[in-house]
């Protein structure tokens, strides 16, 4: 996957349906590279399930079909050479729950290694030394070198979700999709994982679906309005929200509804 | 939230209850406290009978409970020297246990795997049914399968002289314990969050490594106590091993040889001594081992699953 495109992921004319209903309509859109972008709606408007189009993860549930066409990183996801084990390894994602499994710390971080490269190719001091690296990228490595070995579900929650970030890191995705990941969090934990984007931005390019409009506000740079499965606007956040151009977009923002 | 001053409040008139739905309530409460309660009671009481009838002879001359133990010659009506070692038989309990499990562990894990992860609903469906089925065969059946088609099986294919023996009793109970270990290792693979999965898969996992690296370790204290309680519902089999093995009473030297379990022993010869004689407490007393034996193992399955829920 070459990363000499424009946008990191471009999609043409998406449209999903789950059984029989539609959840996303048409959908165009592209994301440049190096940039948060927050995904924006009230619920049910299919900003999640857009999110999971883009590692693939929709298809698990069986009654998915889509048509259209998603590029990520130039790359059409749906062509029959593309696999998803690759896929996956390039796009990290992050869940509305923190989901650290039920392993050690340690084991949590490497789990990607362990899964994606021959066993014989790891040696104990290329793990530790990832471990280290993205433990120290999020932020935990301070708190958690001398406890390397607990289980990574004994943390607590804000713990839970960077390590559930940290996980990541050590296969170098190029794109890291967040589901809500601040909304089991307290306000210090948001503004942790709120922190910990910024830091990882520019580095990699972050796709968020949030529910509250001021996170998306303060800590995004381009911001995607969904309603019942349509795209109604996507501009730079500062522009979405000062002088959003379809009206539907401005009773949203001023909490008319949603 | 704001606190409100309460206000204050008028005497409340209540309809008063006839006496009749008083002691009607209490009552019902009663029974359901002895249901609650009776399953301890026929626990200590069932112990108390069998240990009852076997203490007698725990005192008599030349009953040595270390030769009860540890000493595999088992005349309980020689005319001469009459000797109760119940070695033989633990050993051909535990002997025919192991080889049942050795066979229905790993085919009942990975049936249990195969219908939670791999198979799709309908099929699942299906299989929980069928599997149901095969736990719902009477034992006797599954000693009359043992009997027939599978001795002449077992003699068929390696010229044993004998098909009734230690294989035979272990297919048979393999074949027993196949479904407790199958439906309990499924609620246990079910009990994973879905979150561990989704987890696994956006981390670019295959199916078989979310198994391996996530299911397993999640699932393992449920899986255990799976294989457990199929280990317990085959040491304490009677009827199927009794016609299976062979009866012999001999230390088994290799799969193909007759062996009897304590069990079979029991159910064999308690017709045949007499009341109260030290024959017919010697088999109290092997019942008393072996409520020892299914007790230790059911006790480590409880707590194993206690294990689980904690976490």
């Amino acid at each position: 996957m070459s990363p000499n495109t424009p946008y990191c992921i471009a999609t043409k004319e998406l449209s999903l349906w789950y059984g029989r209903f539609q959840a996303l309509i048409g959908v165009s859109v592209e994301i440049k590279h190096g940039l948060i972008t927050a995904l924006i709606g009230p619920s049910g408007c299919g900003k999640t399930t857009l999110l999971r189009c883009f590692n693939r993860v929709n298809e698990r549930y069986g009654n998915v079909t889509t048509t259209g066409e998603i590029r990520v990183l130039g790359k059409n996801i749906y062509d029959p050479d593309v696999s998803l084990i690759e896929l996956r390894k390039a796009v990290g994602m992050v869940f509305q729950r923190p989901n650290p499994l039920p392993i050690s710390v340690y084991e949590n971080v490497v789990f990607g290694l362990r899964i994606h490269s021959p066993a014989r190719s790891l040696t104990r001091s290329a793990l530790d030394e990832a471990v280290e690296r993205a433990l120290t990228e999020v932020g935990l490595w301070e708190d958690l070198k001398d406890r390397l070995h607990r289980k990574g579900t004994a943390l607590q929650l804000e713990q839970q979700q960077k390590l559930c970030i940290a996980r990541l890191l050590p296969l170098k995705p190029r794109l890291i999709l967040m589901d809500e990941p601040c909304s089991s969090l307290d306000v210090e934990g948001t503004r942790a994982i709120e922190e910990l984007m910024f830091a990882l931005k520019g580095q990699y390019t972050i796709v968020i679906v949030t529910h509250n409009m001021a996170q998306a506000r303060r800590a995004s740079d381009e911001c995607l309005f969904m309603l019942m499965g349509e795209l109604i606007e996507h501009r730079r956040t500062e522009d979405l929200f000062l002088t959003p151009q379809d009206h539907r977009t401005a009773e949203y923002i001023e909490g008319r509804y949603g | 939230m704001d606190t409100q001053p309460i206000p204050e409040r008028a005497p409340v008139v209540r309809p008063r209850r006839s006496p009749w739905a008083v002691r009607g309530e209490w009552l019902l409460e009663l029974i359901i406290r002895f249901c609650g309660i009776s399953a301890v009671l026929f626990v200590l009481a069932i112990f108390f009978f069998v240990f009852r009838e076997a203490f007698p002879v725990l005192g008599r001359e030349g009953f040595s409970l270390t030769q009860f133990l540890f000493s595999s010659e088992w005349y309980p009506t020689s005319a001469t020297h009459v000797r109760y070692g119940t070695w033989a038989l633990t050993v051909g309990s535990f002997s025919v246990t192991a080889l049942a499990m050795i066979i229905a562990v790993p085919f009942g894990l990975g049936a249990a795997i195969f219908v939670s992860e791999f198979c799709g609903p309908r099929l699942r469906e299906v299989l929980k049914i069928v599997i149901e089925l095969l736990a719902a065969i009477p034992s006797v059946v599954w000693g009359f399968i043992g009997l027939t088609v599978m001795s002449k099986l077992i003699v068929d294919l390696t010229g044993a002289p004998v098909g009734v023996n230690l294989l035979n009793g272990g297919l048979i109970l393999a074949l027993m314990s196949v479904p407790i270990i199958v439906s309990i290792g499924e609620d246990a693979l079910k009990a994973v969050p879905d979150s561990y999965r989704e987890a696994g898969l956006a981390l670019g996992a295959t199916r078989w490594q979310l198994v391996y690296r996530v299911l397993l370790p999640a699932a393992k204290n449920g899986l255990l106590a799976a294989v457990l309680l199929g280990v317990g519902r085959a040491v304490g089999e009677t009827m199927a091993v009794l016609m299976a093995t062979g009866h012999a009473v001999h230390i088994p030297l290799g799969v193909l040889d007759s062996v009897r379990t304590l069990t079979a022993n029991i159910a064999a010869e308690l017709g045949e001594a007499p009341a109260g004689s030290d024959h017919y407490r010697v088999l109290f007393l092997t019942g008393v081992l072996l409520f020892s034996i299914t007790f230790v193992v059911n006790l480590t399955a409880d707590l194993v699953i206690r294990g689980i829920r904690r976490k």
